[in-house]
C-alpha cells in the first residue's frame, strides 16, 4: 500500500482545473479573510471596518482583559476534559453497541439525536435539568437523599463541567457512530486470532484494534477539536457565560466585541489570537500527517 | 492496513456474545439503558413541555408528565407563531430551507468529493499546502468570515442572491468534506485504478465511471452531516440572503430568542423539535448506510 | 430588483391593489407577541397610504446588527431598520450610509414636538436628523410583589430604603429579597438606576456625559457601589438568568422586588396581576422619582431608487403622526414621543411614567451618553461584580473608574 501513487506519473490538467474551487477557497477565502481579520486587527474599527490604525492598542487591551483570561483557561479545561471524555465514552458505546446487541438501531439513533438539534433550545433543557430546585438535585432529594447536592450551573467553581455534560451530551454520538464505523472495518480474522492466543478482549481493543484504527481516530479528532475551538452556542443558550463570568470562552468574547460592543478591532485581534494558536498547533501536525507518506490517514 | 471484503461490513465485528441472561448480557444491557436514559433525558423534557400549557410549566415541575395534553403548541410553532408581521409559525420559512437545502447540500458534495478525488489520485505540486489551508480553514470561527465574504459577494455580484448563500455553504463544508472524500479515496484498490488508466480513462472518465459507483456510503455520510449542518443554519442565511428567502432557522430564532415579552417555552420546544425533524429523519432513513458509509471511508486509510 | 419585486407580488395577497405600490423593506427585532402587535400598527398605516412593508423581523440585536452591517457593507441596504437610539448609529452616519431626514423633521415640525428633546439630540450628527424616534422606555423601576411581603409580615415598602430594611424579613420567610437575572445587561443596568435614583441628577450625568473620573471616584459615587454590594446580598439567592424568570419570582410572591425597565409590566400583565393590588411600581427606586429616556428609532440607509426613497419620505413622517404614536406606543407598553397626545388607555404604571414625562423628571439614557464598547465593558464588571462576593465595593469602584476613564 505504500508504493507510488500514479499521480506522478499521469499529471493531468483536468485534476489541476477541477481543484480550482479549493485553490480558490483555500486561497481568497480562508487566506485572504485570515490576512483581512488581521490587517482589521490594528484598527480602531467599531461597527464598520475601517483603517483607523492604532497599532498595538487592541492586543494591549486584550490581554489586559480578565474575562479574556478567564475565556482562554476555560477552554482549555473544556477542551480537555471535552477531548478525553468524548473519545473515551464514544468508543466505549461503540465497543458496547458492536456486541451484536437488539435493538442496535434504536440505540444509535437515540444517542445520535441530540446532534440534529439546535442548542438554542436544547442548552435550555440542560439549565433546567441542572436546576437545584427543580433538575435532577430536587428529584434525588426528594427520594430520600437530602443532602445530595448537583448544582454545577449556580457555582462558579464547577459551572464548566455542567456545560461539559451538555457538551458531552452533543458531541458524543456522532464520535460513538464514527468508532463504530471503525471498529466495523476491522477484520474478523484479528478477534479469531487474539482469542486463540488467549489474549483478554480489552487488551485486544487497547494494543490491537485502536492502533489499526488511527484514520478514523484522525478524522474524528479534527471533528472534535474544531468543535471545541469554535463553542459558542452552548454557552449563549445554556449559561449566557455565568456565574458572573466563569463560563466564558474566547469565540463568545470575539462575537460578544463584533456584535454586541461595535468593536470589530478588538474582536479581530481576539480571533486573531485564536488562530495564530491553531496555526502553531495545526499546520506542523497537518504537514507531518497529510504532506509526507501519501497513504495515511 | 486491512483488507475489508464487503460482507465484513455487514454486522457487527466484536468479540462472540455468549448466553442470553449471562451476567456479562446484565451489566451490558444495564450500561446501554442507562446511557440511552442519559441521551433520551432533554428529549423527554423537551416532549412533554411542548404538550404542556404556559400555568402548568410555570409551576416548574420539568420531569412531571403533562396533567392535560395539549397539542396547540405545535400547532402554534408551525403554524401561528409570529415573525414581526407574519403569523405563519415555521411554516413560511419550510420551503425556503428547502430551497437552500437542497442545491447547497449537492453543490458543497460535488466539489469536496472532486477535491478530495483529486488529493487522493491525482496529486499535484502544492496540493498538500492549499489541503493544509483547508484543514486549517476549518478551524476559523466563521463568523469572524463574516465580513469579508460580504465584500466579496459584492465585488462577484452576488450578494443578496440564493446562488451566494449556496456558495458561502460550499465554502465552509469545504474542509471537512473534503478530509472525508480524500480518506475514503485514498482507501480504494490501487488496481482499480491502474487499470482504469491502461484503458485510456482520464480524469472525469475514472471519477465517475469507476469512483462514484464504489462511494454511495461516503456520500451518504456527507449528505448527512450537510444536510444537519445546513438545515439549521441561521446565521448566513439571515446575512447573505433577503426577507423572502429566509429560511426556517429564522422563524426559530425568532420564536425561540425574542428578548422581551413572555417566554413561551411549550412552543419553543415544539418549534425546535419540528425544526430538528428533517436531519432526524435523514439519520433514521440512512441509518444502516451512515455506519457502512464510514467504516468503508474512514477507516481503510 | 424586479426578480425580488415579482417574487413578492405573487406571494402577497394584497399587493394586486395596489400596483403602483412601492415596496420597502423594514428590518426590526422586535418578534415577541407583544412587539409584533406594535409593530404591526406601523405596517399597517404604512400599507394604508398605498405602499407596500415588506417585514424582515430578526430576533436578537447581535444577529439584527450582523445583517444590518452587512446589507449597508454588501451594497444592498433595506428601506429602514431599527436601532436603539443612542451612539450605536454614529458610524453609519459618519461613513454616510444613512440618509439625512432634517427636511421631514422640519416639515412634520419634529423640533417643537418631541418630547423629551433629547431624543432627537441622540439622533443628530452635526446639526443634521438621521433618525426618527419612536418610543421611549425608561430603566427606573422598581416591581415589588405584594405577596412576597405579606407573607414576611411586613408592610409593602415604598422607597428603596424601606425595601432594604425589609430584606431580612424577607429572607427570614424564606423569600428571595431582590429578583435579578445574572446576566450583565441587567446588573449592570441595575446599577446605573441606582446611581440614577440615590443620588442626584448631576452626579449620573458627570460620570455618563462628563466621563468625569473625579466622579466616578468620589465619595457620591462609593454609596452606590455600597448600595450595590448589599443588593448582591439580596440577590445572592436568586439563581435565574432571564429577566423575565426574574420578574416570574415576584409574579409569584417568591422575590420581594426586582429592579428592571417598563417592559417588565407586560410579564404582569400577562399573569393577570393588578397594579396596587398584587404588585406596585415605583419609578425612581420611589426615592428618586426621575426617569431616563431610552428607546427605540428608525434609520434610512441612503437609497438610490427615487420611488424608494420617496416612500422613506412617507414611512419616517408617518411614524411620529398622533395616531401612529397612540397605537404603536399602547401595544408596546411603551410611552410616546410627543407631549401632546392623549393616552388615557394607559394603566397605572404607565400613567406614572406619562406624569414624570410631563414633568420633565428625566435623565438621558445610558446608551445615549457612552458607545456600546463601553456599556460592554461595565456589563462586563457588573457580571463579575455581582457573582463573585470576593470582589469589594471599592475594588468594582476602580475598575468602573478605568472604564470611565477610557470611554470616548
Amino acid at each position: 500500500m505504500s508504493s507510488e501513487r500514479p499521480s506522478q506519473l499521469f499529471r493531468n490538467k483536468s485534476a489541476k482545473i477541477a481543484a480550482i474551487p479549493m485553490i480558490v477557497t483555500a486561497l481568497f477565502v480562508f487566506v485572504g479573510g485570515t490576512a483581512w481579520t488581521i490587517v482589521y486587527s490594528f484598527t480602531k474599527s467599531g461597527l464598520l471596518p475601517r483603517l483607523r490604525w492604532v497599532g498595538l492598542d487592541q492586543y494591549e487591551r486584550l490581554w489586559s482583559t480578565n474575562r479574556w483570561l478567564v475565556s482562554i483557561e476555560n477552554l482549555i479545561i473544556y477542551g480537555l476534559c471535552m477531548l478525553v471524555l468524548v473519545f473515551v465514552i464514544g468508543f466505549i458505546l461503540a465497543a458496547l453497541i458492536d456486541q451484536k446487541i437488539r435493538f442496535e438501531n434504536t440505540i444509535r439513533t437515540v444517542i445520535l439525536y441530540p446532534y440534529a438539534l439546535s442548542f438554542v433550545v436544547t442548552g435550555l433543557v440542560w439549565q433546567w435539568i441542572l436546576n437545584p430546585e427543580f433538575g435532577i438535585e430536587s428529584i434525588i432529594q426528594a427520594w430520600g437523599w437530602d443532602s445530595f447536592a448537583f448544582d454545577p450551573l449556580y457555582n462558579a467553581d464547577i459551572a464548566i463541567f455542567g456545560v461539559l455534560i451538555a457538551g458531552l451530551w452533543q458531541g458524543s454520538g456522532l464520535v460513538m457512530v464514527l468508532m463504530l464505523a471503525g471498529l466495523r472495518g476491522i477484520d474478523q480474522e484479528v478477534w479469531k486470532a487474539a482469542r486463540v492466543d488467549g489474549i483478554p478482549a480489552w487488551k485486544t481493543y487497547i494494543f490491537i484494534v485502536i492502533p489499526m484504527m488511527r484514520p478514523v481516530f484522525i478524522t474524528t479528532l479534527v471533528l472534535v477539536v474544531t468543535g471545541i475551538v469554535k463553542i459558542y452556542d452552548l454557552i449563549v443558550a445554556q449559561t449566557g457565560g455565568g456565574p458572573g463570568i466563569s463560563t466564558e470562552v474566547p469565540a463568545k468574547y470575539v462575537y460578544d466585541m463584533m456584535f454586541q460592543a461595535n468593536n470589530l478591532g478588538q474582536g479581530f485581534a481576539a480571533s486573531t489570537m485564536m488562530l495564530l494558536t491553531v496555526a502553531l498547533v495545526v499546520i506542523p501536525w497537518a504537514i507531518l500527517e497529510f504532506g509526507g507518506s501519501k497513504n495515511r490517514g | 492496513m486491512v483488507d475489508v471484503t464487503p460482507d465484513a461490513l455487514a454486522g457487527p465485528q466484536g468479540p462472540k456474545p455468549r448466553k442470553t441472561f449471562s451476567r456479562r448480557n446484565i451489566f451490558l444491557y444495564g450500561t446501554l439503558i442507562m446511557v440511552a436514559l442519559y441521551y433520551a433525558l432533554p428529549l423527554y423534557v423537551m416532549i412533554i413541555t411542548s404538550m404542556k400549557g404556559m400555568p402548568e410549566i410555570r409551576l416548574g415541575n420539568v420531569f412531571s408528565p403533562p396533567v392535560e395534553i395539549t397539542f396547540a403548541p405545535w400547532v402554534k410553532a408551525w403554524s401561528e407563531a409570529c415573525t414581526g408581521l407574519t403569523c405563519e409559525g415555521l411554516s413560511t420559512g419550510f420551503w425556503n430551507s428547502v430551497r437552500i437545502t437542497i442545491p447547497s447540500v449537492i453543490a458543497s458534495i460535488a466539489i469536496a468529493s472532486v477535491n478530495g478525488y483529486a488529493l487522493a489520485n491525482w496529486k499535484f505540486k502544492g496540493a498538500d499546502a492549499f489541503f493544509t489551508i483547508l484543514i486549517f480553514g476549518a478551524f476559523i470561527p466563521y463568523q469572524v468570515m463574516l465580513y469579508p465574504i460580504v465584500i466579496m459577494l459584492r465585488e462577484m455580484g452576488l450578494y443578496g442572491s440564493l446562488s451566494g448563500l449556496v456558495i458561502v455553504h460550499t465554502i465552509f463544508g469545504m474542509p471537512i468534506l473534503t478530509l472525508l472524500f480524500r480518506n475514503y479515496f485514498t482507501s480504494l484498490p490501487e488496481e482499480l485504478f491502474k487499470a482504469a488508466r491502461v484503458d485510456g480513462a482520464g480524469f472525469w472518465g475514472i471519477y465517475f465511471r469507476i469512483m462514484l459507483p464504489m462511494s454511495v456510503p461516503i456520500f451518504t455520510v456527507a449528505v448527512i452531516l450537510q444536510v444537519t449542518g445546513i438545515w439549521n443554519d441561521f446565521l448566513f442565511g439571515v446575512v447573505y440572503t433577503r426577507p423572502e428567502s429566509y429560511p426556517m432557522t429564522v422563524a426559530l430564532n425568532n420564536i425561540v430568542n425574542s428578548t422581551q415579552g413572555v417566554k413561551e417555552y411549550n412552543v419553543n420546544m415544539a418549534a425546535t423539535i419540528i425544526t430538528g425533524l428533517v436531519p432526524l429523519t435523514i439519520y433514521f432513513v440512512s441509518g444502516k448506510l451512515f455506519v457502512r458509509g464510514i467504516a468503508a471511508g474512514a477507516v481503510k486509510g | 430588483m424586479n426578480h425580488y419585486t415579482k417574487l413578492l407580488s405573487a406571494t402577497a395577497i394584497v399587493a394586486a391593489t395596489s400596483a403602483s405600490a412601492t415596496e420597502l423593506e423594514v428590518m426590526h427585532w422586535w418578534t415577541s407577541g407583544g412587539e409584533a402587535a406594535a409593530v404591526k400598527q406601523f405596517a399597517d398605516a404604512f400599507n394604508a397610504t398605498g405602499n407596500t412593508w415588506v417585514d424582515a423581523a430578526i430576533a436578537g440585536g447581535e444577529a439584527a446588527r450582523a445583517v444590518m452591517v452587512s446589507r449597508l457593507t454588501g451594497g444592498d441596504p433595506m428601506g429602514a431598520f431599527q436601532f436603539n437610539h443612542g451612539r450605536q448609529a454614529e458610524e453609519l452616519i459618519e461613513a454616510g450610509l444613512l440618509r439625512d431626514i432634517t427636511d421631514i423633521a422640519e416639515a412634520e415640525g419634529w423640533l417643537d414636538l418631541v418630547n423629551p428633546s433629547t431624543l432627537l439630540d441622540a439622533c443628530t450628527v452635526d446639526g443634521r436628523i438621521y433618525c426618527a424616534p419612536v418610543n421611549i422606555h425608561s430603566w427606573q423601576w422598581l416591581w415589588v410583589s405584594h405577596k412576597a411581603f405579606a407573607d414576611a409580615g411586613v408592610a409593602v415598602p415604598g422607597n428603596w430604603a424601606e425595601f432594604v430594611a425589609a430584606s431580612d424579613a424577607l429572607a427570614a420567610a424564606d423569600k428571595i429579597p431582590l429578583a435579578m437575572g445574572q446576566q450583565g445587561w441587567q446588573q449592570s443596568g441595575a446599577f446605573n438606576v441606582m446611581m440614577a435614583s440615590l443620588l442626584p441628577s448631576d452626579v449620573f450625568t458627570s460620570v455618563y456625559g462628563d466621563k468625569d473620573t473625579a466622579v466616578a471616584g468620589g465619595a457620591d459615587v462609593a454609596t452606590v457601589f455600597a448600595a450595590a454590594a448589599s443588593a448582591r446580598e439580596m440577590a445572592a439567592n436568586s439563581t435565574v438568568q432571564n429577566w423575565n424568570d426574574a420578574t416570574n419570582l415576584v409574579i409569584q410572591g417568591e422575590a420581594g422586588g426586582q429592579i428592571m425597565g417598563d417592559w417588565a409590566q407586560g410579564e404582569f400583565a400577562v399573569a393577570g396581576s393588578v397594579a396596587g393590588e398584587d404588585y406596585s411600581c415605583l419609578p425612581g427606586l420611589g426615592t428618586n422619582p426621575r426617569l431616563s429616556t431610552g428607546g427605540d428609532a428608525f434609520y434610512f440607509p441612503v437609497l438610490s431608487d427615487d420611488e424608494q426613497a420617496a416612500a422613506q419620505a412617507e414611512l419616517a413622517a408617518l411614524l411620529l403622526k398622533p395616531a401612529t404614536q397612540v397605537s404603536f406606543n399602547l401595544a408596546k407598553g411603551s410611552l410616546p414621543v410627543r407631549g401632546d397626545i392623549d393616552l388615557s388607555a394607559a394603566n397605572d404604571c404607565m400613567q406614572k411614567g406619562l406624569a414624570l414625562l410631563a414633568d420633565g423628571a428625566l435623565l438621558p439614557d445610558v446608551n445615549m451618553l457612552v458607545t456600546p464598547d463601553t456599556a460592554n465593558q461595565l456589563n462586563t464588571l457588573f457580571v463579575e461584580f455581582f457573582a463573585d462576593t470576593s470582589i469589594s465595593a471599592e475594588d468594582a469602584q476602580a475598575r468602573f473608574v478605568d472604564i470611565i476613564a477610557d470611554a470616548d
